[in-house]
């Protein structure tokens, strides 16, 4: 066959290979076989109109996919046989993994149905064949997590029953209830909050506390998977980019639409990063930089130059941006301050923060950590020296939306709890904030369907009456081992054991009774 | 206790495996596959249903009326996890590859007779919108199913139909050189030709099943158990008939596919027809229902091209491995 | 107001390349290395072009071998056959 038509370009040969393979149906209705794509109200009025993010046929795919792969397993196999974990800088390092693994690891799963779901329901072929190239990338994730994490779990205590903890424990429902939210909402919502609001927004607060942490606290394997996990990430954000944009320009009526989900959904992550940022802040024995220093560079600057740039579309930042500013020199230690309390309920080990540490809080936080928190630290640690560590008899209120337990101060007085409740159909909700209220307010019939962990617990619906109980018969905590401060834990004793030192005598031989 | 000891004893692991993976398999090591497949989806305290389906939960296994104690009984053969199933496929596309170039440079398709192109375009090609099918049946697939184990299977599956429908699009990009001609031709076919509408009208009919298990059923046993070996093994004897054996090269990668996909899915039937009476009775009323429709899907289609006796051949090869499966072929003597 | 975009390497054998190949293409470039990554930011635009690639690696190069050593980008993405485009348009 001879022709005398011009050769295809690279973008058109690659719409060839996927948006080209749809068709328009005869023998069903459309809305029939995509019956998920109009009740959110977004109106698309052209799906040709969609840009491919990137393009990779399916061959280069798994070509480069399997280099990869081959790269990444053979350092997790030379760190098992190894031993690298001996090589990190400290065993309270951990930590962070064990947050990690029980807190993000399953979202990479989760991500993985939602993007299968999508991956079916749009009747853009060229969107679908994204979505789908993301779900198995999530796969990926979650799978090279577990892989990399399996050497940590077998010597270090806390990792051992990630997916049933995530499922039933008290913090985790944070992040639990972050993707339930978003896998149970419209395709196009889904795509705002996970591809554009996480994905592309947010992500670098994800990425660079864990992954830059590990490496800055010689921890081999996560560096590996975290960078190799990143360059699939590159797919991710230009997916994100190219959806919102899509939708911004194929009608007017969804601009106010995508606004309300940028709203919400950069104020739900803001909430679920403040986890990161205690992490960040102070689980590192070696720091990156501060929380505050990290959402100052990857969402006010970053962050800014996006939304300048989504101007155009008359779209603007996210509503309560600037409470996120206010809030990033206080909320990391809002919350290991809490955390350390709850130290009994946690599977991962608390400890007070040592002079260094704390005169490095000073210095990256000039106007919060001196005034507000270093007190409560240095009290803390006298307790613990007196052998009476504190930790706290209650179970914290959790927020009806973000389910952070409310401890968040109002943005214009650090010494003033931000408390709010609604009631609805005779039932009282609380709330830590105007932003979490909104997000209830416009779907109260979705909020108060919510498993909030403490109420669970009250309740009598976690198989014990009392937390100790719910710890280990529910949540499949090894009691003594996962939980309490590092300086009691069998973490720390075999971390000092390999450093060749003694371990210090056990810091709270009498700490006061755990609920 | 000495040094020497201490630093022996804190190189001993702790624990061999993840707690949930003891609980299956017990106190001992365990495998890749095994640590990143079992458990990871989750199954309890959901915190909101979800908008586009408010009769079930985000995991629900009610989404189909097949029954299974644990779906995490439906396991892999090949051992598939993600690391595993990429450098798999790359080695496949390694030579796949090989053979395309080396059909490309050669213009092994274009010095074909002009009628031997057109059967390309008419009856291989046009398989690729079949395979888009496919693709979607098994992405939605791998959204509403629950347990780890069976969702990785069928978005591993999912991308493979993308691959084998880029590969039947190389194909007619071989025949017209890279300008898109061939590929607006074959559509035409797909479209409009009377011998591929009954096909065309099945997969838009999938589309509408809304029970995952026998979507995976109908698309992935039924429909694939028939028309691989139709188009592609007694197709490519047909192609090979009218002096197109090179096209042969260019679909090694389906056959190997085809075999290879078959150990996961007859796995998966088996397991689930011995699970329960119910759903054995289940399993065999949806055979009965779909293997007529596909068997009439494929007729014209193998009318004119394969011709009859082959179709027999596959309905009865086809009846064959369904018995191993514990189930019977309506009205085909096996 | 100031619109960076930027990109994130993995620091390995084929950043050294890619490093040098971005620098001589885009002058206004700063880098900052960090622990196992390069991160190089620019001025509203940053391009990668295969043909200098070329030139630095001595073979020949896809433009989407890229993504085996990115970490993470900023900036909308424009790729085709023969560079890998980062920018802000407004």
């Amino acid at each position: 066959m001879t022709s005398k038509n011009k050769k295809l370009n690279l973008k058109d040969k690659y719409q060839y290979l996927t948006r080209d393979m749809a068709w328009e149906p005869s023998y069903q209705k459309k809305e029939d076989i995509f019956p998920q794509e109009h009740f959110e109200g977004i109106k698309i009025i052209d799906w040709d109109k969609w840009e491919d993010p990137f393009r990779l046929t399916m061959d280069a795919y798994w070509k480069y996919q399997a280099e990869k792969e081959k790269k990444l397993y053979a350092i997790l196999d030379a760190f098992a046989q190894n031993n690298g974990q001996q090589n990190i800088s400290d065993a309270r390092y951990v930590n962070a993994l064990k947050l990690f693994l029980t807190g993000v690891s399953p979202l990479e799963y989760c991500a993985f149905q939602g993007f299968a779901r999508v991956g079916r329901q749009f009747s853009g072929a060229g969107a679908r064949t994204a979505c789908q190239m993301q779900a198995i990338d999530e796969l990926r994730h979650v799978q090279t997590q577990i892989h990399a994490m399996s050497h940590y779990n077998k010597h270090f205590n806390g990792l051992h029953d990630f997916a049933h903890m995530h499922d039933r424990t008290w913090f985790l429902s944070v992040p639990k209830s972050y993707f339930d939210d978003a896998r149970s909402a419209g395709p196009f919502e889904f795509l705002t909050a996970i591809s554009f609001s996480f994905e592309y927004v947010l992500t670098n607060l994800l990425f660079m506390p864990f992954m830059s942490g590990a490496a800055y606290n010689g921890d081999m394997a996560t560096v590996t998977f975290g960078f190799s996990a990143q360059s699939d990430e590159a797919r991710h954000m230009t997916l994100g980019l190219e959806v919102v944009k899509f939708m911004l320009e194929q009608h007017e009526d969804n601009v106010p639409i995508i606004q309300r989900w940028i709203d919400k959904w950069f104020w739900r992550g803001y909430r679920l990063l403040s986890l990161i940022g205690m992490m960040m802040d102070y689980m590192l024995p070696n720091k990156v930089m501060s929380w505050a220093e990290a959402w100052e560079v990857y969402f006010e600057q970053s962050g800014g130059a996006l939304f300048k740039d989504l101007e155009r579309y008359g779209i603007r930042l996210p509503k309560y941006h600037e409470q996120a500013k206010i809030g990033k020199q206080h909320i990391t230690h809002q919350l290991w301050s809490t955390f350390y309390q709850f130290g009994h309920a946690t599977n991962f080990h608390t400890w007070t923060p040592s002079d260094e540490e704390m005169n490095w809080f000073s210095e990256k936080y000039p106007e919060s950590f001196d005034q507000y928190y270093r007190a409560r630290f240095t009290y803390w640690r006298e307790q613990q020296e007196k052998g009476e560590r504190f930790y706290n008899n209650t179970l914290p209120l959790l927020c009806q939306v973000c389910q952070v337990p409310t401890l968040f101060s109002e943005p214009d007085d650090a010494t003033k709890l931000s408390l709010r409740s609604i009631v609805h159909e005779g039932e009282r909700y609380h709330f830590c904030s105007d932003g979490c209220c909104e997000i209830f307010e416009f779907e109260p019939e979705k909020y108060i369907q919510a498993w909030l962990p403490v109420h669970q617990i009250y309740q009598g619906n976690c198989e014990g009456t009392n937390v100790a109980d719910v710890l280990s018969n529910y949540c499949h905590f090894n009691m003594g081992e996962d939980n309490l401060d590092y300086l009691d834990s069998q973490d720390y004793r075999r971390w000092q054991a390999i450093k060749g030192q003694v371990p210090a005598e056990p810091a709270s031989v009498k700490s006061k009774d755990v609920a | 206790m000495s040094s020497v000891e201490i630093k022996t004893k804190t190189i001993e692991p702790i624990r061999k495996t993840f707690s949930n993976i003891q609980r299956r398999f017990g106190d001992k090591p365990a495998s890749r596959y095994q640590e990143a497949s079992y458990d990871i989806a989750a199954v309890t305290n959901f915190h909101y249903r979800p908008l586009w389906d408010p009769q079930h939960t985000l995991n629900d296994p009610t989404r189909t009326v097949i029954r299974m104690a644990d779906w995490h009984a439906v396991s892999d053969p090949r051992q598939f996890y993600y690391g595993t199933y990429v450098q798999n496929r790359a080695k496949m596309q390694e030579a796949t590859e090989h053979s395309y170039s080396f059909c490309d440079k050669r213009g092994l398709l274009t010095r074909l007779p002009a009628n031997v192109q057109e059967n390309l375009l008419r009856y291989l090609v046009p398989l690729r919108h079949v395979e888009m099918g496919a693709n979607m049946n098994n992405s939605g697939i791998a959204g509403d199913c629950v347990a780890g184990t069976v969702a990785q299977l069928h978005i591993y599956q999912a991308m493979d139909r993308l691959g084998i429908s880029q590969y039947l699009s190389r194909i007619a990009l071989m025949l017209d050189e890279n300008t898109g001609v061939g590929l607006t031709r074959s559509k035409g076919y797909w479209l409009d030709d009377p011998l591929w509408q009954p096909l065309r009208r099945l997969v838009e009919d999938s589309w509408v099943v809304r029970d995952w298990f026998e979507l995976t059923l109908v698309q992935n046993l039924i429909l694939d158990g028939q028309l691989y070996p139709l188009m592609y093994q007694q197709g490519d004897q047909w192609l090979a008939d009218q002096g197109a054996n090179d096209a042969s090269m260019l679909t090694e990668f389906m056959r190997d596919w085809f075999v290879e996909s078959n150990r996961w899915i007859d796995a998966m039937v088996k397991t689930v027809m011995t699970e329960s009476d119910a759903n054995a009775a289940q399993l065999q009323a949806w055979v009965d229902h779909w293997v007529p429709r596909v068997r009439e899907a494929l007729a014209p289609l193998a009318a004119a091209s394969v011709g009859g006796a082959a179709m027999n051949e596959v309905h009865r090869q086809f009846g064959t491995r369904l018995q191993k499966l514990g189930l019977t072929s309506p009205g085909v003597e096996v | 107001m100031s619109q960076l975009v930027f990109i994130a390497l993995q620091d390995n054998d084929n950043a050294r390349y890619l490093v040098d190949a971005i620098l001589q293409d885009n002058p206004h470039a700063e880098i900052q290395y960090q622990p196992a990554m390069i991160r190089i930011q620019a001025e509203s635009r940053l391009v990668i072009r295969r043909d200098t690639m070329e030139e630095k690696i001595g073979r020949e190069w896809d433009v989407q071998e890229m993504l085996l050593d990115v970490i993470s980008i900023g900036g909308s993405v424009d790729e085709d056959d023969d560079h890998f485009i980062l920018e802000w348009k407004n």
